[in-house]
């Protein structure tokens, strides 16, 4: 083939750029490798990972990580942490059952006021991290402790016991399960409702990054927020919506939880913020923002449901969950660390 | 001081910026006092100044980052005062920053339009408009005479030159009719800055009017049409080109006295203290 099939626009000089060394600078290489050993390590090691029905358990259980890594790493690409998303997913079942049942609603009403309530939480995030000007850590930290009270205290209150009463038998309960925790049977494969939303979600997020004027702000405010300032981006405006986006995730997470379990535990969420955060580190963001992508975030979810079923398959004690994933924690950023140094170094 | 330029033959058009006897204070602290100074189209006005002498304060407020106290901000002869950076931006002037001209992690081509983005589609299907904005980022950096050979590669591995020649490829081709420069040749050696320099004549011969903050005489020398020099935060001079040397630009800029006695000080001390050979 001789150059002059080439298109006009491409300069004879990028052909320096291997390709190897193209797939180098996507921040999902890190997370990607990462799922390979480990997919392969549980398939040496657990005798029934390879079936279908484990592919399924473990898609399921990557899914409710992923629904929320997906807005945490949109959140970290965008500069900033949002310690509050564990709780808030209960929040937010608890908001929609307590308002169902109080008020003898139909549970759409629930789910509706519960959609607003959640948004509010995560605007309320943000419009107080723009305005303050103090650290998401600590302004989410601070969220994340009220949230938790508010959880416990108001449960307690209204229904005298750490749980919710039961709304199976409420108006519009078998639709809304329908929607938020119904199962689909493909061949042998038996999934959640929730990978759908997960894959959604992906989707979604990865149009928004990487095709959108939002997109491009979004890696501007966490790149470089007062450069982004000067060239007019609404760094303020980016920010609480990046917060809103994760509470619609929680929101989702909050009414799965509801319609599949009927009753919530009020006390469920704390810690899961960070296997969120973790998910969207595996996967190649940057704790310092400006870089990440929504698909690494979700083979970061991934990984985590590989790992988490992976142990149970091989018939090891859970126990040893958490001390694996800490390892692939460390294993992934320094992964993700070294990757770039040699892409920057190559570009 | 406060001598104004009515001789000089360019001043009877309308200049595109004027301040006159602008003054700002943070708490108190006086950043700025009675400062004037015009930038006419095709030409470059320096603000010459020591650390601390009130140049980052000028820019903020042209800029539109902070507004002044006192004095007046003429923009195509309408009196205004500016809110924010974008509303300076809407107005024709252009800022690029010394240290944040652009976020180094994104592509050249999504630094080139941040902020400014073309779309195509409509309703939920609005996107960028990628091809464009690659295909636009190449063609105007080629026309200021910058070939890069990759505008996917992040800009933060570009030297300090080249991405302040990107910032001010990028200011030329949205129409800014203003190019405010702070610093722009600092942190470069002596070839970059050259090169930084060749740059900014172009967007002056395409029509631009450009504001050049430095601290160098004779980078200003170089390119310069109007000289205003500060010094703790009030002017210390005003100058046309035609007007003073480089030499006498050099030494106001230096603070005549001080480096009289600064030489005096750096003088090798009495010949019984220098080493001797062993």
């Amino acid at each position: 083939m001789s150059a002059d099939a080439l298109p006009a626009t491409k300069d004879e000089r990028l052909a320096r750029r291997s390709l190897p060394r193209r797939l180098a600078g996507r921040p999902e290489l890190g997370a990607i490798v990462g799922a390979v050993a480990v997919f392969v390590f549980f398939s040496v090691v657990a005798d029934s990972f390879l079936q279908w029905s484990s592919f399924s358990t473990v898609l399921n259980a990557s899914s409710t990580i992923g629904i929320m890594a997906t807005p945490v790493a949109l959140l970290m690409i965008g500069g900033e942490f949002d310690l509050s998303t564990g709780v808030m997913v209960t929040s937010s079942a608890l908001i929609s059952s307590m308002f169902s049942y109080q008020m003898t609603a139909n549970v759409w009403v629930g789910i509706g006021v519960s959609l607003l309530a959640t948004l509010a939480i995560g605007f309320f995030n943000g419009f107080l991290l723009v305005r303050t000007g103090l650290p998401s850590f600590i302004i989410t930290l601070g969220t994340f402790l009220i949230l938790q009270g508010c959880n416990l205290g108001f449960t307690k209150l209204i229904s005298d016991t750490v749980s919710t009463k039961s709304i199976g038998d409420m108006e519009g309960f078998p639709e809304a399960q329908d929607v938020f925790a119904s199962h689909l049977t493909i061949g042998d494969v038996d999934l959640q409702v929730t990978v759908l939303w997960w894959l959604g979600l992906v989707a979604l997020a990865t149009w928004i990054l990487l095709r959108t004027r939002a997109g491009n702000w979004i890696f501007a405010v966490g790149g470089g927020k007062e450069a982004a300032r000067a060239v007019g981006v609404p760094v303020e405006r980016t920010k609480i919506g990046l917060y809103m986006g994760v509470a619609f995730a929680a929101w989702i997470s909050g009414q799965h939880l509801l319609f599949n379990y009927d009753v919530i535990q009020s006390g469920e969420g704390v810690g899961n913020e960070f296997l969120y955060i973790i998910a969207a580190v595996i996967g190649g963001c940057l704790l310092t923002g400006g870089y990440g992508s929504a698909i690494g975030a979700a083979v970061g979810a991934f990984i985590f449901g590989m790992a988490n079923k992976g142990i149970v398959y091989a018939q090891w004690s859970a126990d040893w969950f958490k001390f694996f994933l800490g390892a692939m924690l460390l294993l992934a950023t320094l992964l993700n660390w070294w990757v770039r140094k040699r892409a920057e170094a190559g570009a | 001081m406060t001598t104004t330029d009515t001789s000089a033959g360019s001043s009877a058009r309308t200049p595109l910026i004027e301040l006159r006897d602008v003054s700002k204070s943070y708490g108190n602290v006086n950043a700025l006092q009675g400062v004037s100074l015009e930038v006419h189209a095709g030409e470059i006005t320096c603000v010459l100044g020591d650390n601390g002498a009130g140049k980052s304060t000028l820019i903020k407020i042209v800029a539109g980052l902070h507004q002044h106290d006192a004095g007046s901000l003429t923009i195509e002869g309408e009196e205004t005062r500016l809110g924010s950076p974008r509303e300076a931006l809407d107005r024709g002037i252009a800022t690029v920053y010394q240290d944040l001209a652009v976020v180094p992690l994104m592509p050249v081509w999504r630094n080139f339009f941040l902020g400014s983005e073309p779309t195509k589609g409509r309703g939920p299907f609005k996107r960028l408009d990628v091809e464009t904005m690659r295909t636009t980022t190449r063609a105007a950096l080629l026309r200021m005479g910058i070939d890069l050979r990759d505008v996917d590669q992040p800009i933060g591995t570009l030297s300090g030159g080249e991405r302040q020649c990107v910032a001010i490829a990028r200011a030329v081709h949205f129409g800014a009719k203003v190019l405010v420069l702070d610093e722009p040749t600092a942190a470069l050696g002596v070839k970059q800055s050259g090169v930084v320099l060749k740059y900014v004549a172009a967007a002056r011969d395409a029509g631009l009017g450009v504001v050049l903050i430095t601290h160098n005489p004779h980078h200003a020398h170089l390119v310069g049409d109007r000289f205003v020099l500060l010094k703790r935060g009030a002017m210390a001079g005003s100058h046309l080109k035609t007007e003073i040397a480089l030499d006498e630009l050099t030494r106001q800029m230096a603070g005549g006295s001080e480096l009289e006695q600064l030489s005096h000080e750096l003088a090798r001390p009495s010949a019984k203290d220098t080493p001797t050979e062993v």
